[in-house]
């Protein structure tokens, strides 16, 4: 395990053990058969990396063939990979464990004698990560004995990946060597701060414009990070708005048309551009030797992602990177401020790990049978070896087999449909050739919301009538806009005309007043440590000297007024405001797990017959609002950890990110085709039937192993309930309440956002009456 | 504290319909229940071609049905075809399915309009089956024709209707009217559905037409011509426009 920061030559490193033994092999009558398998997180990467490789192999005049392997890859190519295998393959997870699912597997892998595994940071802990741990697995019994290497990023720590590298034991806990890379140059990290304005809530640093547009004056390509799609519009517009001096300014995010990106990726190689406003699609990737700064508008949310984003500013080892934070609230300034504190001092954050998913394992297992028989007993034993899943029992993985075969339902009602049957020889094989076509037409585990496409109608032409198209949004955004409705997209304002089939068409409009895209993408939360970090620096007023002026201002007042809660406190505070009283508290445990401490708050507030009519979150602070005075409530009562039990349970089983996790689970198992073989489902299809999947599944058989999968998946991710619960512990007997006559400095960025969140359930009902209202009442005007 | 429901009904070719926000419509002058696009066995038809949906659909979707039928206690049932995902459907059925159904089908005269997915309902289910039946003023069938007689009530198209408020968005099921047609949203557990935006349902309701949404308390008007709407404040009288009239309901 190669743990180095950018820059340090790891991926040469990597593959050099590889280069030397094929060098010795000579190019003599060797057979065609596969050396080393190279796996990156990206395709662009491994295609950029062969390039890398091609190179010095060709000066070195060493007779190696490189290939990559892709999606991309033409079926011609395929074919004669298949048959005439390079001896470097160049590859990403996904395209592994389509090879590994092929009936011919054994042979085109039985000759691999090294592994390497590029960027393994981005991938271990994820779906993405267990499919590769799985692959690995079943790599391991094919070709016994063959050498791993990983390559990452600085991590905080490197345990979890160096187990993930080698074959796991019962009962024993094996760790690949390490190799500590040397740290380079220590970054520049600036943080832009204005001691006359700093704004209280919002997202999009508008003030700090004209400073973002100077430093990009100043360097000779310059990157700039933002955290959503939504804010890398709004800022490329504003950027342009200022653009005096004409700087080639480009946008790059995940909703633009793929030849867009592309094309913006190649100005960028050849060294034409002058600063790119990006989202998290630029974190990882290839290396662009003129990116001289890096610019960070928003919050940075955690130290490894801020270091990660420094360091594709300059890839020399010994030259500092330069980094400008651009805070864009007054939270935003401490969450800069502590971010940078920490990167200097070399401290990164930690990850929680997850279990490998049951969803990832239900593909794999479908995987290996389309390949060839398997026997239960060996494959259990086989993936036990991969670390995700080391602590995976033995009942969890029959649960895994019979819901491969037959859907896993009480009374065994599809037997005769089964996709897998055990036969004689006491082998599970694959009951029809079809199951292995939908096997490869939904394997993956990279699931996106339902998009449609956005394409530009032509002057007068009808909707329909189609058009070029700019790119893809998600569908439930665009189904809540009415024909006329402005948003900003692809770095131009757009009029939504109408949809057809699988395309939103809009026409191009001056309207400078668009809606601002709420479509989603790229929203991470404020990781552990990096709350952590703020907190403390909340509880130590020495360190405010740092912090420009109103900042200052505001924590004093705060502190006067108020109090500032110490690093392990919990601050809540109550007050009335207009005719409503409110509870405001601060974990800083980020906006997902606020968001369910919120619902779980309002609900035990009601039981406390307190009427509460409504709460908003944010990375920081939690608001609740209610009709009576909570200001008499026993705040440890209020917070116990107990919470996290049925009311949570009920409110989970309602709640839409928890069905839209239960949809990507039943993906990803297989239980929802992606695809229909020939056509392309469309997205709202899927959408509106796994709701209802759901809803069938959750009344009749609660236990089942999807609904398990998905408690799973909220639990670890979208709901952060184990961070909640951590939280919970963390403050029991230390609350800290304060009952104001009024609202509080640091209550204010929270209330600031009240408006769109309100007591679930309730809320649904709410909005279908206030459409009806709407309607009546423009019915209504004379 | 008691739940109190509304019931919204509206006015179909002269004959008042109580829209359900089960999805049903309930024609008291008749003691009529009418439901569209049942699918019994839509998992079971999935499961034959490997895909493993939940084999609890129909058990969902008839649980529904006796509620109704506890509910309006109906003399008729009216099911506007599509009742099995498919011809084999019946075949399908598990034990306690067929209870279910023959219990309803002895409780309540049975129609089974015939749909693309079940142009043939098997004699055992009992009841009746046709193509298509007029009752009084309305005429009940699977698929709406384009230009139909006045007072058609059909399925088929699935209707769904998407709202935004407040930054989220809501899609339900929906009945789609005119004051001359219903299409009726789809009763089947498992069924997905149509944008009442889509083109379909501009080729059937030209002009002044209101989409009510299933909501959990009543069904609400939240999408349609506000002309519609504007017409019923005008001329009260008129019984081809579109009325939304509000009876509480304990």
């Amino acid at each position: 395990m190669l743990v180095a920061p950018t820059g340090g030559g790891k991926t040469l490193a990597g593959f050099m053990p590889s280069l030397i033994e094929l060098a010795a092999m000579g190019a003599a009558k060797r057979p065609a058969a596969l050396h080393t398998l190279y796996i990156s997180p990206l395709k662009a990467l491994a295609v950029d990396v062969a390039r890398n490789l091609e190179q010095p192999a060709a000066e070195m005049a060493l007779p190696i063939r490189i290939e990559t392997r892709t999606g991309d890859t033409p079926p011609s190519r395929r074919q004669r990979q298949k048959y005439h295998p390079p001896d470097i393959l160049l590859t990403t997870p996904e395209q592994l464990s389509l090879l590994l699912s092929a009936p011919d597997a054994s042979r085109f892998f039985g000759s691999v004698r090294a592994v390497v595994l590029d960027e393994l940071h981005a991938l271990y802990n994820s779906k993405r990560g267990d499919l590769l741990a799985l692959a690995l697995s079943r790599l391991e019994a094919i070709a016994p004995g063959h050498r791993r290497i990983g390559l990452s990023a600085t991590v905080n720590d490197p345990a979890p990946l160096r187990r993930f590298l080698v074959p796991q034991q019962p009962g024993e806990n094996a760790m690949a060597d390490l190799v500590l890379g040397q740290g380079g140059a220590r970054p520049e990290i600036s943080v832009l701060a204005s001691d006359a304005y700093v704004p209280w809530a919002g997202h999009l640093a508008r003030h700090s414009m004209a400073d973002v547009m100077a430093a990009i004056g100043e360097s000779k390509t310059a990157l700039v990070f933002v955290n959503t799609r939504a804010q890398a519009e709004r800022t490329f517009q504003e950027l342009w708005r200022i653009n005096d001096d004409h700087l080639p300014i480009a946008l790059h995010h995940g909703s633009l048309v793929q030849e867009q990106r592309r094309k913006v990726e190649a100005a960028m190689a050849r060294g034409v551009l002058r600063a790119v406003v990006c989202t998290s699609t630029l974190d990882l990737g290839i290396d662009w030797g003129a990116v001289d700064r890096v610019i960070c508008i928003g919050a940075p949310k955690g130290a490894a992602r801020l270091v990660q984003r420094i360091g594709r500013a300059n890839h020399r080892l010994d030259e500092p990177s330069r980094a400008l934070l651009v805070p864009a609230n007054r939270f935003e300034v401490l969450e800069c401020e502590a971010a940078r504190d920490a990167v200097l001092a070399g401290e990164l954050d930690g990850e929680r790990l997850r279990p490998g998913g049951l969803d990832v394992l239900t593909q794999h297992i479908l995987g290996v049978a389309c390949s060839a028989p398997f026997d239960a007993d060996a494959l259990y034993a086989e993936i036990i070896t991969a670390s995700p899943y080391a602590a995976l029992s033995r009942k969890d993985f029959d649960d895994v087999v019979n819901f491969v075969a037959t859907g896993g339902y009480a009374l065994a009602r599809y037997d005769r449909y089964a996709r897998l049957r055990k036969t004689s020889d006491g082998l599970w094989r694959i009951a029809h050739p079809r199951v292995a076509r939908q096997y490869r037409l939904n394997a993956g585990v990279i699931v996106e919301d339902p998009m449609l496409d956005i394409r530009l109608l032509g002057k007068g032409k009808p909707v329909g009538a189609g058009g070029r198209m700019l790119g893809r949004v998600e569908e439930y955004f665009l189904e809540g806009l009415t024909p006329g409705d402005t948003f900003v997209f692809s770095g131009d304002v757009l009029r939504f005309e109408g949809i057809r089939d699988n395309a939103a068409f809009v026409s191009r409009t001056n309207d400078p007043e668009a809606q601002i895209p709420s479509y989603n993408g790229g929203k991470f939360p404020l990781s552990t440590f990096l709350a952590g970090r703020v907190r403390e620096m909340l509880a130590h007023p020495e360190k405010w000297g740092l912090l420009p002026d109103p900042v200052g201002e505001w924590l004093r007042i705060q502190q006067w007024r108020s109090v500032l809660p110490g690093p392990n406190d919990l601050l809540v505070e109550t007050f009335p405001r207009s005719t409503k009283f409110y509870l405001v508290c601060y974990p800083f445990e980020g906006r997902l797990a606020h968001q369910t401490l919120g619902m779980l708050l309002t609900r035990r507030l009601e039981r406390l017959r307190l009427r509460p009519m409504g709460f908003v979150a944010n990375e920081y602070a939690l608001a609740v609002w209610a009709l009576r005075d909570m200001a008499g409530t026993d705040m440890n009562r209020l917070f116990d950890e107990d919470m996290l039990g049925d009311d949570l349970d009920a409110w989970l089983a309602e709640s839409a990110l928890y069905k839209r996790t239960f949809r990507n689970c039943a993906i990803i198992a297989g239980l929802i085709e992606r695809r229909a073989p020939g056509q392309e489902k469309t997205g709202r299809q899927v959408t509106f039937s796994s709701d209802l999947i759901y809803d069938v599944l959750r009344e009749h058989e609660p236990d089942h192993l999807l609904l398990r999968a998905t408690y799973a998946d909220a639990a670890a991710g979208l709901l952060d309930v184990a961070r909640l619960s951590d939280m919970l512990k963390r403050v029991k007997g230390n609350i800290v309440r304060r009952h104001l006559d009024r609202v509080s400095p640091l209550a204010v960025p929270a209330l600031l956002e009240i408006s769109k969140e309100m007591v679930a359930g309730e809320a649904g009902e709410d909005i279908l009456r206030e459409t009806e209202e709407s309607l009546v009442r423009d019915a209504m005007r004379v | 504290m008691p739940c109190v429901f509304e019931t919204t009904s509206i006015v179909v070719n002269g004959e008042t319909l109580l829209l359900d926000t089960a999805g049903a419509l309930y024609w008291p002058s008749r003691e009529a229940l009418i439901l569209a696009d049942l699918h019994f066995e839509k998992g079971s038809s999935f499961a034959r071609r490997g895909i493993m949906l939940p084999p609890y659909d129909t058990h969902a979707t008839l649980n529904r049905i006796v509620r109704l039928f506890k509910t309006y206690g109906p003399k008729r049932i009216i099911a506007l075809g599509d009742s099995f995902h498919d011809g084999e459907g019946p075949a399908r059925l598990d034990g306690h399915a067929r209870d279910q159904l023959a219990a309803l089908a002895k409780a309540a005269e049975w129609f089974w309009i015939e749909g693309n997915h079940d142009p043939e309902i098997p004699l055992w289910l009992g009841g009746y089956a046709a193509a298509e039946i007029a009752v009084g003023n309305l005429v009940f069938r699977h698929e709406p024709a384009i230009g139909a007689e006045a007072g058609e009530i059909a399925g088929h198209l699935h209707p769904c209707a998407s709202v935004s408020r407040h930054g989220r968005t809501l899609r339900r099921r929906c009945f789609v009217a005119d004051g001359y047609r219903v299409v009726m949203p789809s009763f089947g557990a498992f069924t997905g559905g149509l944008n009442v935006r889509d083109a379909a349902f501009q080729r059937l309701f030209p002009q002044d037409w209101l989409a009510y949404a299933l909501g959990g308390r009543r069904v609400y008007a939240v999408s349609g011509s506000v002309q519609a709407l504007r017409r019923k404040k005008n001329e009260e009288a008129q019984p081809s426009s579109v009325a939304i009239n509000t009876v509480k309901m304990p």
